[in-house]
């Protein structure tokens, strides 16, 4: 009961969030001075019909903040209008935005899986060589330009052949059975993650050993240790469930940073997400694409921050009493 | 001056310092040091190969550096544009030779090179681009906008974010609630998908300068939600303690308390923010400029000049081009590793977090 009660009034509060976002959003891009349906115009398969349509659901002579209601509007319904091109741009986000969070789901599955261990190492191992190595290693990842990365791995893919480049899927991918299809996938997703992986690993895994060496700083660490407790059981059973706590807010960052990072490295790789859409659509100046993958990203970053905030709440139990 | 001398002694730290130091003096003297001047374009040696320098004569015997001029020669059985060593004349790499005329810190005329070549010789350390401009030369040039751009965008963020933050910090209440719900929406957007769309509406056929600036700006205004939110968490810790209820008493007004009592008190955390958030800044505008919306050509930033790597021929036969990236990694982490020593030096606490 207390979990629904604290998940919805979240969500709740995410309402104005995300009203505030279209509305800056929509005055950005409507303050430029870019015909909104420019495009389509020039776009001679589209009918004289459309776009009427695309007048009328925008309300395009009408004041500008007519013009955000009835868009606002529409976009509630889900008719988010057509892309330059003619398609329905609701079918195009359909088809790019599980791409995206595949990407990003596989690069937090790994970033967490690699650097959780690697920071509880580097911080019970403090000082060692292996935490220098670590250190190195960790300053490294984060100082390569995501972009850098993708294009010498890309050079990498080229010249071994071992790994396809661009696309999700092959283009024999319709007549394969289901274990080749997952494989196929897989191989195309493996130098994107690679790339996302490289750069959001040091920074996981850094914060995991700073927050481990403060908890093995703390006092009850102290006494479990003097009650004569074996250090693997005061290591996971009393410091990990504190340190881990912090980085499970972190996830939601993660998300945020994995959005952002992904769409220069789904551009590199030619990769269909949602990252790689808003940046040829901003190129083409598809406004109607642009808006829509706009608030999808930020619908999708709001998402990933409250599911952070619930995971919070399930493994903090002082969240739950309602202290803080 | 106390911090460089803690910094100096931390290794990494003084490593770091020192490859900054040089690279900001080297893109200061960029005009002195580089052969060519950013525009200087040789249209018959697009995608030249670095000039290769040899100091040992065919014949064995040591000699001054010297290097050949390339020529371009199509190859029909190949179907391919290859370059050879024009043999026949040597050409001496001489130190202090005159070439184009340049501006001293932009206002003394100059035309002294720190090296170039003897009898029209042509020297390409790192090869040449699509348009036969000099890599190295750009590289320079290039530096100059990207490694300071973070630094001017610093300069718009800081006060912003502390004022945004001071105030909403210090009244509180609804200006509180409203400031934050807004500095929360900005930071709801996935940051790079707002800063393209800002940097596509720019609008098009402005100068170098102008588009500059607005670049600066743009980072600016991604950057700055985050910074007042941490700055207002600071405030209200700080307007509770009594030097402000005494600066109340007084009857000092809300914006001398603010600026003169409670966003002093801040400063080491706004450093320690300034140096670690350089990097990001550096990396934001190479990636806008790596997609076209950046600094434009013939302008050059480490950025832009790597937009060309993105051909797969280039990337597997003129490995030279990707040189911009070796160097926004080197400035990264340079930055990152003087601002991990830095906040360990300001912020004892963070240590044991190192």
């Amino acid at each position: 009961m207390e979990y629904l009660r604290y998940i919805s009034k979240r969500a709740l509060q995410t309402i104005p969030l995300l009203i505030i976002v279209s509305l800056l959003s929509f005055f950005i891009i409507r303050l430029s001075p870019i015909d909104p349906i420019a495009e389509l115009r020039l776009n001679p398969s589209i009918s004289q019909e459309t776009l009427d349509k695309e007048i009328k659901r925008l309300n395009l002579d009408k004041p500008i903040g007519i013009q955000y209601i009835s868009w606002a509007k529409s976009f509630i319904k889900g008719d988010l209008g057509y892309t330059s091109a003619g398609e329905k741009v609701s079918t195009k986000l359909k088809e790019r935005i599980p791409n995206t969070l595949i990407l990003t789901l596989v690069v937090i599955f790994m970033t967490w899986s690699v650097g959780i261990p690697l920071g509880i190492l580097s911080a019970i191992k403090k000082e060692s060589a292996l935490d220098r190595l670590l250190t190195v290693l960790a300053s490294i990842g984060m100082a390569i330009p995501s972009f850098f990365l993708a294009i010498l791995l890309l050079i990498f893919a080229v010249r071994t052949g071992f790994f396809p480049v661009g696309g999700l899927t092959s283009y024999n991918f319709n007549d394969m059975d289901i274990f080749s299809k997952f494989f196929d996938i897989a191989k195309h997703i493996f130098l994107p993650a690679t790339v996302l992986f490289t750069i959001s690993l040091s920074g996981l895994q850094r914060q995991m050993r700073a927050n481990m060496l403060e908890v093995l700083d703390s006092d009850y660490i102290k006494f479990a240790r003097a009650k004569g407790l074996s250090e693997s059981k005061v290591i996971f059973k009393h410091a990990l469930r504190n340190a881990i706590n912090p980085m499970i807010t972190l996830l939601g960052f993660e998300f945020a940073g994995l959005l952002s990072g992904a769409a220069l490295t789904e551009y590199v790789f030619q990769y269909p997400g949602l990252g790689r859409l808003i940046l040829e659509a901003v190129m083409k100046s598809d406004i109607n694409l642009v808006m829509a993958s706009l608030m999808m990203g930020t619908i999708m970053l709001i998402a990933g921050n409250l599911i952070a905030d619930i995971l919070l709440m399930i493994t903090d139990p002082r969240l739950r009493r309602g202290e803080k | 001056m106390n911090i460089i001398r803690k910094i100096l002694k931390d290794k990494f730290a003084k490593v770091a310092f020192f490859v900054l130091l040089f690279l900001y003096i080297v893109i200061l003297l960029a005009d002195f040091i580089a052969p060519y001047s950013k525009y200087y374009s040789n249209r018959d040696l697009s995608y030249a190969p670095p000039s290769k320098i040899y100091t040992i004569t065919t014949d064995g015997k040591i000699s001054f550096p010297y290097t050949y001029n390339y020529i371009r020669e199509f190859e029909p059985t190949l179907m391919q544009t290859i370059y050879k060593q024009d043999r026949s004349q040597k050409h001496y790499i001489k130190l202090f030779v005159k070439g184009e005329t340049y501006k001293i810190l932009g206002f003394i005329p100059c035309n002294i090179h720190l090296f170039g070549t003897s009898d029209n010789g042509q020297i390409y350390l790192l090869g040449t681009d699509i348009n036969g401009r000099d890599v190295f030369s750009r590289l320079l040039f290039g530096g100059r906008i990207s490694m300071t751009i973070g630094f001017l965008s610093l300069f718009i963020v800081f006060p912003i974010g502390l004022l945004y933050g001071g105030v909403s910090g210090y009244f509180g209440g609804l200006i509180d609630t409203m400031m934050m719900r807004f500095a929360e929406a900005i930071m709801a957007i996935p940051s790079f998908y707002l800063l393209i769309i800002l940097a596509a509406i720019l609008p098009s056929g402005m100068t170098s300068i102008q588009r500059f600036c607005l670049i600066v700006v743009i980072l600016a205004l991604i950057g700055w939600a985050g910074f007042a939110r941490v700055v207002r968490g600071m405030v209200l810790s700080i307007k509770n303690e009594d030097f402000i209820s005494s600066a109340k008493t007084i009857g000092a007004s809300n914006i001398r308390i603010i600026l003169r009592h409670i966003l002093p008190q801040t400063t080491s955390y706004v450093i320690i923010a300034m140096t670690l958030s350089v990097p990001s800044y550096i990396l934001a505008e190479s990636g806008l400029s790596f997609l076209g919306l950046g600094i434009q050509q013939p302008d050059a930033s480490w950025g832009n000049m790597l937009k060309e790597a993105q051909e797969f021929t280039n990337i597997l036969y003129r490995p030279w081009l990707l040189a911009p990236g070796g160097l926004i990694f080197i400035a990264v982490l340079a930055f990152n590793l003087l601002g991990d020593a830095v906040r360990d030096f300001l912020d004892p606490k963070s240590k044991i977090k190192g």
